[in-house]
């Protein structure tokens, strides 16, 4: 089975999503992503989404999902890339996917994440937002 | 068989000159049209032509075309010269009398009489509704035309600095012009790479909840490409209305006027503004 592949950049998981998502796919991000930030216990993830032209609620909600789990496991999580098409379709789903952090690139949303991490101070865990 | 054709190319002369003369009784200030007797004739002429066919029925036959082109040539310059579409039907129903006229001259007894006018009559009548939906199409085209064009006047997306959108909102908001801001707005945050979108609402005239939860649709969808969204230009009305219908714009930064929200922005992007010199130096 085809899986998304994650690479760990320092103290950040990046996950770039190059293929069509479907809903097993996205499941098993989920479980990899959740495995991998315990594994190596990365402080942030960023998720690039520039390449996804289709979203249905399904994975929407996953990848609302993926970012508050991300949360739980004491790592940010910034969605980056998102075209304006699949953010319409988002919006109109219902689903702006509150609480997600998002930036318009990879860039920016390395130096998001960057400040993100450096504005918490060690060790302060999991705060609700 | 209908004598309509035969009445009219005997009598045609005849009703020529008895429809001008119900034209020029009937004509309104504005007097006649210019080239009226010409018009009067090739309608004449076209009349004849199309009827020998023996289809007086249904004008929406092949060989009423012309008759239907020279009918639309004619409501399109009525129009122009400002006359109303009952005006221009007008015109064609003037031609009953004198035709009915020829009609009952030629014929032989009542029942053919009776006939040939009913049958000329329901002519006349489609001919002359025909102008009518002539005029009534051109109006529409102009008003579609109209629309396409306000809407595209009505969503610039302008870069007013580094990483700095504004948005100038016109007219209302509803849920086809809502899609065209937020594709445009969107198209240009992916190019411009702005971090920042200041939404101007200053002419939009009401806010009921529909146009804010319009708006808080595009404020949501740039913020999952990335931008974040101010909206400037609230009127005192509108805040009042904002307040009393229990919209809540959420968490949106809201600013009184786009000067403020401009400010903001660029202190928001680590730029700050200083004036060297004093204003009456």
């Amino acid at each position: 089975m085809e899986r998304i592949p994650i690479l760990k950049m320092g103290e950040f998981l990046l996950v770039t999503i190059q293929v069509d998502m479907h809903d097993r796919l996205a499941l098993a991000l989920q479980d990899d992503l959740t495995q991998r930030i315990v594994d190596t216990s990365a402080r942030g993830v960023l998720i690039d989404i520039s390449a996804l032209d289709v979203v249905d609620s399904f994975i929407g909600r996953t990848l609302g999902n993926i970012a508050a789990m991300s949360r739980i496991l004491d790592a940010e999580t910034v969605v980056v890339g998102m075209r304006p098409a699949v953010a319409i379709t988002l919006v109109e789903l219902g689903l702006p996917l509150h609480g997600v952090r998002t930036a318009l690139d990879v860039e920016k949303g390395m130096g998001l994440l960057r400040k993100a991490v450096a504005g918490r101070r060690p060790g302060d865990g999991y705060r609700a937002q | 068989m209908s004598k309509l054709p035969d009445v009219l190319k005997r009598r045609e002369a005849g009703i020529l000159t008895e429809w001008l003369r119900e034209l020029k009784q009937s004509a309104g200030l504005r007097g006649l049209p210019p080239n009226l007797e010409e018009t009067c004739r090739a309608f004449l002429v076209q009349l004849a032509q199309a009827s020998r066919n023996g289809n007086l029925t249904d004008i929406g036959k092949p060989e009423w075309n012309e008759m239907r082109h020279l009918l639309e040539e004619l409501s399109v310059s009525r129009a122009r010269q400002g006359d109303t579409p009952s005006e221009t039907a007008g015109f064609v129903f003037s031609l009953k009398q004198p035709l009915f006229a020829a009609i009952r001259d030629e014929a032989k007894n009542i029942e053919e009489m009776a006939g040939e006018t009913w049958m000329a009559s329901r002519l006349l009548d489609s001919l002359g509704l025909y102008t009518t939906e002539v005029h009534q199409k051109g109006r529409e085209d102009i008003i579609q035309r109209q629309q396409a064009e306000m809407m595209e006047l009505s969503t610039p997306v302008v870069r007013l600095w580094e990483g700095i959108l504004a948005l100038p909102l016109i007219g209302t908001l509803d849920s086809e012009r809502t899609q065209t801001v937020m594709e445009s707005l969107l198209e240009k945050i992916v190019e411009t790479g702005a971090a920042i979108a200041i939404i101007d609402i200053t002419g939009v005239p009401t806010v009921d909840t529909l146009v804010a939860q319009h708006l808080l649709k595009t404020v949501a969808a740039a913020r999952l490409m990335g931008a974040d969204c101010i909206i400037s230009g609230i009127r005192p009305q509108i805040a009042q209305t904002i307040v009393h219908l229990g919209v809540g714009l959420g968490d949106v930064i809201t600013k009184a006027s786009m000067a403020d929200a401009f400010s903001l922005a660029l202190k928001r992007s680590g730029y700050s503004l200083i004036r060297h010199q004093p204003e009456n130096a």
